[in-house]
């Protein structure tokens, strides 16, 4: 009986393993199928940004009936941070169709960018993964706006500037750099070295295991030690939260230590209570509800009980920045649309949407978000475009936008992304010139 | 009726020795090896191939290579994800700073590359067992990783800190690289199983593998008979590693296509590999197989299979479906049936052996 029971699963199983790939039924929608992580280490990060950006999707469809009269039949894809279930992901995507697809992992980057142009499917790694994908001429397939982490690096030292009344007053100070002991932690020692010499202030970094980043306290203690007079940090998960702890435990001044924009969560200040008042993290776009948008999609999702995400936490900085990354995707779908006639586009089409996104402040007020991000426009070569970014602080319960937009220092970043660009088609032999044509921006 | 040993006498120590003494098995070996170079890369889809074929294929040599150590040996070993890394690694640099050499040899040699090192982390396992040789194991994958992620050497000074499957073509077809047919990865990668795997059988079936056993089920009794502890122990850490070490280059080169340093390679997939071996089994090769299928497809089944065939289930309860039915499944096949799932196959083969007359 046991062997029956057993052969009856393995042949249902191999039923429903075939079934996976039979295509879904073609009515006239446009797929996309969308990275999450809602399980794993790194779901406090994933859940926020993945509701942003499936309410604003949910959103289209319910109050416009999609984009251009079609419906985004949007879908998510589990990955758990976890590289191999990405790349399963990526397979699935292509399967359905996907207009596009979101690693929201580095390592699902690195993986998947090579596979684009074969497949034809955009990647859109908003502010993340391969800083040199940037550079459109070598990788037409990927896009990484608005900013890299370079040129976050470049924002901090103008803000800690403008704090301390100009770069001349960073002569002598010591700037201390908490990273994740990963690439993705130690992207901005490069630009941050090259600036320490420049300015003449002592560059000191102080690296986090994966395994030990609920335990910060020894490095605090360094902190303190070396006088450090700014703390940085380079952080995601469950780090970011220790970090701010760990600072008002030690009585380091929380309104000197700034996050990379993926330290800016509201559960990453939260939970360190009253300590966490004055902690500094960069963005570029801004939290609350008070845009057209957002009330658009407490209107038409969360009212109708079809958000996942309590009506309290709508607007938190993670999922508006979900929801950044949803009007930027639906406008280069519009900009597909437009340029091909088509109503129902595919990926390559979209590829070209992306190629002449140009959300400019007029552009922005009619998608309902009057000043919510800075204006982005992307060309034919420069996929990121090096955009402004802002800083915001913690008051305690919510994020406050503390600083006017800075612009990174584009003249410094683009030559070393270049030379990332140029290094990366050299080590990967048959790294194929650009053969896409560009489109003109109207 | 059919799967009877009956009229199949043994006349010489060799067939009684042999790995497959039915007549009956050896056919079913041959249709299973047409199956899988024919049949499957004709029908199966892109889909199944890429995400349930190859990481199968890849990850099933690393099973059987700590089978080899935990299941042949009975030295348990965490550091499974490191040896794989210095396999991935290994193979990374090799092609890199040699193009011209064949991909496929440089894919076998990281295998000694990783086996040197397994020998070095090995060298504890005379003096400690069990718990503690664990923790020694995981001190090894700890350092692994804090290697891949610190020596820049190692990702040839990659600004963003990964390894990048660069093509490599053999006679003009490509392999390895984004270009390279997923048919044709998929071929090297089952040669690869295949061959590994016959060695393997062959490896415990002898002098070697019985070695292994004796030290496994009472090392002074073994030490007695005149097995030297050291050498069988280390040789065992050695092969080990070696399967994991070609494991990991086919993971890097064959499957994913590049990999970020330190995060591929990290303790989850060590222990993702011990439960393998568990529901699997402890000692046995087809039991490998059994394992490295069941972590492999469960998943994707599960995420995909059951919303295409009208169960709708979100991913992210998929996921944690499968957390919970590999956590119970390994704690009850560790207490009712360390032979795993190549116990139920025994079993079922034994039951047709005497089908259709049970006693």
């Amino acid at each position: 009986m046991k062997t029956t029971r057993l052969a009856l699963g393995l042949g249902l199983g191999l039923v429903a393993g075939f079934a996976a790939v039979s295509p879904v039924g073609a009515q006239e929608s446009i797929n996309f199928v969308h990275n999450t992580y809602r399980t794993g280490a790194f779901s406090g990060s994933g859940i926020p940004v993945a509701d942003g950006v499936r309410d604003y999707f949910t959103m289209l469809n319910n109050r416009d009936g999609g984009i251009g009269g079609v419906r985004i039949n949007f879908e998510e894809c589990e990955t758990q941070y976890d590289t191999r279930r990405s790349v399963e992901c990526w397979e699935q995507a292509k399967a359905k169709n996907s207009v596009v697809y979101v690693p929201w992992s580095t390592g699902a980057a690195l993986a998947t960018i090579p596979r684009a142009h074969i497949d034809k499917m955009p990647i859109f790694s908003m502010a993340y993964g391969l800083s040199a994908a940037a550079v459109g001429s070598t990788f037409p397939w990927v896009f990484n706006p608005p900013l890299t982490y370079w040129d976050g690096a470049s924002v901090w030292i103008q803000y800690i500037a403008q704090r301390e009344g100009g770069l001349a007053n960073l002569r002598g100070k010591t700037i201390g750099l908490i990273l994740l002991d990963a690439p993705f932690g130690r992207e901005p020692i490069p630009v941050l070295e090259a600036l320490a010499r420049e300015h003449g202030f002592t560059l000191k970094t102080y690296p986090i295991p994966p395994a030990e980043m609920q335990n910060q306290s020894s490095t605090w203690l360094a902190i303190r030690r070396d006088r450090t007079d700014w703390v940085l940090v380079q952080g995601w998960g469950a780090m970011n939260p220790t970090a701010v702890r760990e600072a008002g435990r030690t009585g380091f001044p929380r309104d000197k230590v700034i996050g990379i924009w993926w330290a800016g969560g509201d559960d990453d200040a939260r939970p360190a209570g009253p300590d966490a008042r004055g902690y500094l993290a960069l963005s570029w776009h801004q939290v609350g509800t008070n845009f057209p948008v957002i009330q658009d999609i407490i209107r038409h999702v969360v009212d109708r009980g079809q958000s996942n995400t309590a009506r309290e936490k709508i607007g938190e900085n993670l999922y508006n920045r979900g929801v950044y990354q949803g009007i930027l995707i639906a406008e280069a779908i519009r900009n597909a649309q437009r340029l091909t006639g088509k109503r129902v586009v595919t990926g390559e089409d979209v590829r070209r949407g992306f190629e002449v996104l140009n959300i400019s402040a007029a552009r922005w007020t009619e998608l309902g978000a009057p000043d919510f991000a800075a204006p982005v426009a992307l060309t034919c070569a420069d996929h990121n475009g090096h955009h402004a970014a802002f800083v915001i602080q913690w008051d305690g319960t919510k994020w406050n936008r503390a600083s006017d937009w800075i612009r990174p220092d584009r003249a410094r970043i683009r030559p070393m992304l270049e030379e990332a660009a140029r290094a990366y088609a050299t080590s990967n032999a048959g790294w194929p010139a650009r053969s896409e044509t560009c489109d003109q921006p109207s | 009726m059919f799967y009877r040993e009956a009229g199949q006498y043994k006349t010489t120590y060799q067939s009684d020795m042999a790995i497959f003494p039915l007549r009956q098995d050896r056919i079913g070996i041959l249709i299973i090896l047409a199956l899988a170079y024919v049949a499957v890369p004709l029908m199966a889809s892109d889909f199944i191939l890429k995400t349930i074929m190859l990481p199968f294929l890849a990850l099933v040599l690393a099973v059987i290579g700590l089978n080899i150590l935990t299941g042949y040996t009975g030295l348990i070993s965490l550091g499974t994800a490191g040896f794989m890394g210095v396999g991935a690694y290994a193979c990374y640099k090799l092609t890199t700073l040699f193009p011209e050499v064949n991909i496929l040899v440089w894919i076998l040699v990281s295998g000694f590359f990783s086996a040197g090192i397994g020998v070095v982390f090995g060298l504890p396992s005379l003096r400690i067992k069990g718990l503690y040789l664990a923790v020694a194991t995981l001190a090894a994958q700890f350092f692994l990783q804090w290697a891949f992620v610190r020596i820049p050497w190692l990702y040839n000074y990659n600004p963003s800190g990964a390894i990048e499957v660069p093509l490599r073509t053999v006679f003009g077809v490509a392999i390895t690289g984004p270009t390279a047919a997923i048919e044709v990865k998929y071929l090297i990668a089952l040669t690869f199983v295949v061959v590994l795997t016959w060695v393997a059988s062959n490896i415990v079936h002898g002098r070697i593998g019985r070695s292994w056993m004796a030290v496994r089920d009472m090392d002074i009794a073994a030490q007695l008979m005149g097995i030297k502890l050291l050498e069988t122990k280390l040789l065992a850490f050695a092969v080990s590693s070696f399967y994991c070490g070609v494991s990991g280059a086919l993971f890097v080169f064959i499957y994913l296509g590049g990999a970020e340093a330190g995060t591929e390679f990290g303790i989850r997939l060590s222990f993702i590999i011990l439960f393998a071996v568990i529901i699997g089994g402890l000692g046995s090769m087809i039991g490998s197989f059994f394992g490295a299928g069941f972590i492999v497809a469960l998943p994707t089944i599960l995420k995909f299979g059951l919303p295409a065939i009208g169960i709708a289930i979100t991913g992210a309860i998929a996921e944690k479906i499968v957390v919970m039915v590999i956590g119970a499944l390994t704690i009850y096949l560790l207490i009712v049936e360390p032979h795993g799932l190549a116990r139920l196959w025994q079993i079922a083969k034994q039951k047709l052996r005497v089908w259709p007359f049970p006693y």
